[in-house]
Order: structure tokens, then C-alpha cells, then sequence
């Protein structure tokens, strides 16, 4: 067999360094044992950063919506004002946040399949640690090394195999919990630097000036024939909500 | 026997499987030197599968030793060539 047999060797050469060399098998059996706590809290300790990372990957994801929604209201205030183009380019702009935002979620996924794989991996390390430590207490009490030696081999040896398989889900979660943070650094990274404000705010120099001209200009018409109706130069009727000076 | 999907857990399956799970992983082995990305993941999901369907979970509680370790779900190509890179891990 090919993949499935390399699979396998590479496995039990890690379950025989976790075994390690056994003198009396009873003391190995305590010193096991903590070695198992250990890499329990080893496991939860990788579960609290995945869902950190999650965390910090929504946060970015929150942000880049709150600028996608501006992005948004800015096209609708540009179509109001004939302004097609400029609301193109908001749109486009708003455009390529979403394509960042769907990425974020599909980074957001995975890391909450690689948290569900280490939940699931603790609860059964758990478990079978429990079992290990009930089946060692009974054979310290009632065997010799010797005995003991040949009684729980195949537990220790279960064990170590588990032990071995959780150290490798742990370290495939590490590694795409760090390559997601170098992303999400580089994310915030453009954010500090102003490389995203420029999408949006660098929109507000000139989406949000260019709308803001045209708010101008129609206030100063209304203000006009205001003015012009003011001065008894007799314009257009005009309704009242219109005419009144402030 | 006792078959582990590695960083998953471990299954009891019938041995009579055993042909079948040898026959995926040559066609694997083949891939492997091809290089070809989607079918390897198609035919790891395949094996993968196959020991989902058909074995049942070894409860866990019990402490056994695995006769036959199948990589992790999401192993890559590239990680999978890398098995083979290391010479010293051919077993015999």
C-alpha cells in the first residue's frame, strides 16, 4: 500500500516517541499521565486561538461592511443627483469590498471547522484519558512491573496513538490559524495605512465632495429665488415650503 | 480492523474492505506522481468516505491501536508527495 501504509509508519514512529523508553511501566504510567493532561491543555489552549482569529477575521468583516454600506448610500445620493457616473465608481468601489468580505467568510468557515475538529479531538483525548487513568489505577494496585507491563500495553499504546493523532490536528490548526492571522494582518495593516480609507474615504474626497457641490448648488438656487422673490422680481409661482426665508 | 482518519478519529471496519481501500490508494499513489490536484482530492475523499460509510466509530473509551491510518481529510498534494519524499518511512 502506498499512501496508506506511509500514513501509518509516520504515525507509529510518533506514537514510539511518545512512549519513550520504559523502565518500571507503572512509574511511565503516571508520567504518561501528565504528559496527557499537558496535551489536553495544549488542545484547549489551540481552541481559545482559533476562535480568537475568528473573532479578529468577523471584526475586519464588520468594518469592511460599514464601508460598503457608505458606499452604497453614496450611489444612491449621486443617482438622486443625475451623477450616474459617480455612482459607478462608488459601486465599483463597493464592489470590491464584497469580494473581500466573501473571502474573510470563507477563511471564517474553515477556521470554524478546524475549532469544531479541536472541540471534537479534546472531548474524545478526554475520554480516553479518563479510561486510561481508571485501567492504570486497577493494574498498579493488583500487578508487578512485569504484569503490568503486558496487561496495559495495548491501552498505553491506543493512547499514545491518540495522543500522536490530536498533536497532529493541533499543528494543521496552528498552521491555518497563522497563515489567516498573516492575512488579516496584512488587512489591517492597509486599513492603518489608509489603503482601504482611500477606497471609501478617498470615495469621500471625491464622491462625497463632488455630492456635496451638488447639495450646494440647490441649496443656493432655493436661496436665489428666495431672495428674488424677496425683491419683488417676479419669478415662477413657487409653493410656500419653497419660498420661505430662513 | 481498526482503521484511524487521521486528526478524526478512529473506526472498526470489516477486513473484507481492505482490497477495496488498497485499490483507492494505488490509484492515489498514481495521482500522486501525476500531480493532479482535483483528483487526488476526489479519490481521498473517496477513501475517506468509504471508512465514514462503512466502519463505526470505536467508542471513546476504547484504547486500541490502529491497523491502518488513512491521512487527514484535508491533506494536500503537495503534503501527500512529501510522505514519499522521506525515503527513511517506507516501512520494511
Amino acid at each position: 500500500m502506498g499512501v496508506l501504509s506511509r500514513m501509518t509508519t509516520l504515525v507509529k514512529v510518533k506514537v514510539n516517541k511518545l512512549l519513550g523508553a520504559a523502565e518500571d511501566p507503572r512509574e511511565t504510567l503516571d508520567y504518561s499521565y501528565e504528559r496527557q493532561l499537558q496535551m489536553l491543555q495544549d488542545v484547549k489552549r489551540g481552541v481559545v486561538e482559533v476562535a480568537t482569529s475568528k473573532r479578529r477575521l468577523e471584526l475586519q468583516k464588520a468594518k469592511l461592511q460599514e464601508n460598503a454600506d457608505r458606499l452604497g448610500e453614496q450611489a444612491k445620493q449621486a443617482v438622486a443627483a443625475g451623477r450616474d457616473d459617480l455612482a459607478r465608481t462608488a459601486l465599483e468601489r463597493k464592489g470590491l469590498l464584497v469580494q473581500q468580505m466573501g473571502d474573510l467568510d470563507t477563511q471564517t468557515q474553515t477556521l470554524d471547522q478546524e475549532q469544531a475538529k479541536l472541540e471534537q479531538a479534546e472531548t474524545r483525548l478526554r475520554m480516553k484519558i479518563e479510561a486510561f487513568r481508571t485501567r492504570k489505577e486497577v493494574v498498579k494496585a493488583q500487578y508487578s512491573a512485569a504484569e503490568a507491563q503486558v496487561r496495559i500495553g495495548e491501552a498505553v499504546t491506543g493512547l499514545s496513538e491518540e495522543m500522536a493523532d490530536v498533536g497532529m490536528a493541533l499543528d494543521r490548526a496552528t498552521d491555518k490559524t497563522e497563515a489567516m492571522q498573516a492575512r488579516a494582518g496584512a488587512i489591517d495593516e492597509m486599513i492603518a495605512q489608509g489603503a482601504l480609507d482611500d477606497f471609501t474615504s478617498g470615495g469621500k474626497d471625491s464622491i462625497d465632495r463632488e455630492l456635496g457641490q451638488i447639495q450646494i448648488k440647490e441649496s443656493v438656487d432655493t436661496e436665489l429665488a428666495a431672495l428674488k422673490a424677496q425683491v419683488g422680481a417676479p419669478t415662477e409661482p413657487k409653493p410656500l415650503t419653497e419660498g420661505q426665508p430662513s | 480492523m481498526i482503521v484511524r482518519i487521521a486528526t478524526e478519529g478512529q473506526y472498526r471496519i470489516d477486513s473484507a474492505f481492505l482490497d477495496r481501500l488498497n485499490a483507492i490508494d494505488n490509484q492515489l499513489v498514481a495521482t500522486i506522481g501525476q500531480g493532479d490536484h482535483e483528483r487526488f482530492h476526489n479519490q481521498l475523499h473517496e477513501l475517506v468516505a468509504m471508512v465514514r460509510e462503512h466502519g463505526t466509530v470505536v467508542p471513546p473509551d476504547e484504547l486500541v491501536e490502529s491497523d491502518l491510518i488513512v491521512p487527514p481529510p484535508d491533506t494536500t498534494l503537495a503534503e501527500a508527495a512529501e510522505l514519499f519524499a522521506d525515503q527513511g518511512l517506507i516501512p520494511g
